[in-house]
């Protein structure tokens, strides 16, 4: 079976500042890692390529730099990696995002399963892995804790939801989007290390995947951050003096007026 | 691809979730913000029912705000799916134009949202917290980015509908006014085309109530000492009459299962109230309750980061905090 995980490079969330005059993210300086999220993604498509004797390919739209979470990926085992780069995929949505992904995906050979993380933590939304479901015209899942099992072309996953979990069996070719519960990725070894630094990372660009310019990058995304500004903060908090007893006790007093 | 806009677009459109027979709270509250942007446009305000036997629900919602509900009762759409419920909005939508379209961010609207909007090839906006319309009658979405670092308003200028998931909790619920009427059109839909069958739906034991839509949330970490401890954050938070939840550290070291975990590789939870009980306030852990109204911290370290972010701090043990103030809140 051949397995495409989507992964992310994004600024390491533990070091988001922003420009207090220009109320942007600072990105100089900020260390840039792979999405946390798709870690899991990652290791859950090795663990089925070794359970179902599959290849897996690692997918990543973004700057030339984002070649580095493509070593990481062959580095914990991935057989490929595929890098989409070129200005026309500059500024793009998540619309645009998962238009250029889809292209990618049908580029490759009898795909049977695509493995998203749960989120970007750049971004925060979710919406890449439905999106791509969405232009392949295939199911999705999101927020897979569990792959039960897989027959001939149809997987059984467990989902979260925010009430439980939900058992579901869908049709292959199909995308999921994986929550941190669903494995423990492992540490790339020296062996790993050694072939990514010789793998080599072939860049794709917008002509190569056969895709329509107007729907990539800036171009191609209906959305438009209009402006962006650093959210009120609750202001100096109070710190409450006392006892262990007299500060609850204080503290109630604060709390039930505003409950 | 800039489409030209032929403004026949008309209308809020509110998502309904519902859950055994009951409109999720997220729903009113859309009904709420929902109404204020239809007056604003002069548009009617509209609801989207899709289920099996749920008919009945669509008087509650005219009552709660809904000038029009469109109604699809059909067997297959028992428990929420993703295929056959996209499907569905993506023809509604399409056949009757609507200008707005808000879903609620729950886990369902999460994965609902961006399908339809990916097919309809129109932006969407995740988790929006505030809603405005600019001059020319776009709407405004402001959200949180950078896990609650940055905001950003976005607009989508040139393509409809505009659609947004919307943070539960963020906006107050719609207050019914028995006896209003709206109307009901009930729809055909085309054959549907199944990809997935839905094999069981759990609903799992959770510890308090669902911490998605709770407005008082009682956090414990690793401070909190161990596994028997854990029952003091439990008790806090019924006390409180909130949800449990728990730092990382927590999750990994098993005292509490996943589900429960705030942060960025858990859930972004923002109530009223979140109390921090031996939690340090790595950054990885605010992004996902900073947006929270009141934040209680607890914790003997006075320099831990929680502080930083704190409505109120408390320096000392939880083990003597906590008990504390159970005892304030129930004399
Ligand atoms: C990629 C990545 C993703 C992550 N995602 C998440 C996430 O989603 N959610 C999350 O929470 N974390 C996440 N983390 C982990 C995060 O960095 C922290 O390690 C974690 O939040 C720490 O949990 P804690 O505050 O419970 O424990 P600690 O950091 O150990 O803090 C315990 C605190 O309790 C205090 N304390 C100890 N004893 C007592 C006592 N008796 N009374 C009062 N206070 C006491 C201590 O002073 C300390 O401040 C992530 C990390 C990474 C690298
Ligand atoms: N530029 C990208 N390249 C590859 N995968 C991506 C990209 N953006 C998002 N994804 C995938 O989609 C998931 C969700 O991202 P998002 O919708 O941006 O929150 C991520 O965890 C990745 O698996």
């Amino acid at each position: 079976m051949h397995i495409v995980v989507c992964i992310k490079q994004v600024p390491d969330p533990s070091q988001a500042r922003i420009d207090r005059e220009t109320g942007l993210v600072i990105r100089e300086g900020v260390d840039k890692i792979i999405n946390p999220y798709d870690l899991y993604a990652l290791e859950e498509s090795l663990r089925l390529k070794e359970a179902h004797d599959g290849q897996v390919t690692a997918l990543s739209m973004g700057p030339p730099s984002a070649e580095d979470v493509l070593k990481d990926a062959v580095a914990m085992g991935v057989d490929h990696g595929v890098l989409l780069s070129g200005r026309d995929f500059a500024g793009a949505d998540t619309l645009a995002t998962s238009y250029a992904l889809a292209l990618a995906v049908q580029k490759l050979e009898s795909v049977d399963l695509i493995i998203c993380g749960k989120q970007a933590a750049d971004g925060d939304t979710a919406q890449v892995g439905p999106g791509l479901a969405a232009n392949l015209d295939r199911p999705h899942v999101t927020e897979v804790r569990k792959i039960r099992h897989i027959e001939e072309d149809k997987m059984v996953v467990e989902r979260l939801t925010d009430t439980g979990y939900e058992v579901i069996r869908l049709s292959l070719p199909a995308v999921i989007t994986v929550v941190k519960e669903i494995n423990e990725p492992r540490i790339p070894g020296l062996r790993g290390m050694m072939r990514a630094k010789k793998a080599q990372i072939p860049a794709w660009d917008a002509e190569y995947i056969g895709a329509d310019p107007q729907r990539l990058g800036l171009k191609g995304s209906p959305t438009r951050v209009w402006r962006t500004f650093e959210p009120t903060r609750h202001g100096q908090g109070e710190m409450l003096r006392g006892t262990a007893g007299e500060q609850a006790v204080l503290l109630w007093e604060k709390l039930r007026g505003r409950l | 691809m800039e489409m030209q806009l032929e403004q026949t677009e008309r209308g809020v459109w509110v998502f309904v979730e519902h859950r055994k027979g009951e409109i999720a709270g997220v729903v009113l509250e859309l009904l709420n913000e929902g109404r204020r942007l239809a007056k604003q446009l002069g548009e009617p305000l509209a609801c989207i029912l899709l289920g099996s036997s749920v008919v009945h629900l669509s008087s509650d919602l005219m009552e709660y705000g809904a000038d029009e509900v469109y109604v699809a009762d059909v067997p297959e759409f028992d428990t929420y799916r993703d295929d056959l419920y996209a499907d569905a909005l993506e023809y509604l939508i399409e056949t009757y134009r609507p200008k707005i379209v808000l879903i609620g961010g729950t886990s369902n609207g999460r994965s609902l949202a961006p399908r339809v909007a990916t097919k309809l090839k129109t932006g969407l906006t995740a988790d929006c917290t505030e809603f405005d319309l600019d001059d020319e009658g776009n709407l405004l979405q402001t959200r949180p980015a950078f896990g609650g670092n940055l905001m950003a308003t976005i607009r989508c200028p040139k393509h409809r509908p505009q659609m947004a998931t919307v943070r539960p909790k963020v906006f107050t619920e719609a207050k019914r006014e028995t006896g209003r009427a709206g109307k009901e059109i009930l729809v055909e839909l085309p054959e549907l085309n199944p990809w997935m069958e839905i094999l069981e739906v759990v609903d799992e034991d959770a510890v308090g109530p669902n911490l998605a839509e709770a407005d008082i949330v009682v956090a414990g970490g690793r401070g909190v000492g161990g596994p028997e401890n854990f029952q003091l954050v439990e008790e806090l938070a019924k006390a409180l009459g909130g949800a449990v939840a728990a730092s990382r550290a927590v999750v990994d070291a098993g005292w509490i299962n996943y589900s429960h975990q705030v942060g960025q590789t858990g859930r972004t939870v923002a109530p009223k109230l979140y109390v921090a009980c031996g939690i340090s306030g790595a950054i990885q852990h605010l992004v996902g309750m900073q947006s929270a109204e009141t934040i209680v911290a607890i914790n003997q370290d006075p320099d831990a980061p929680i502080f930083s972010i704190a409505t109120y701090g408390l320096v000392g043990d939880v083990k003597e905090i906590i008990p504390a103030l159970i005892k304030a809140i129930k004399s």
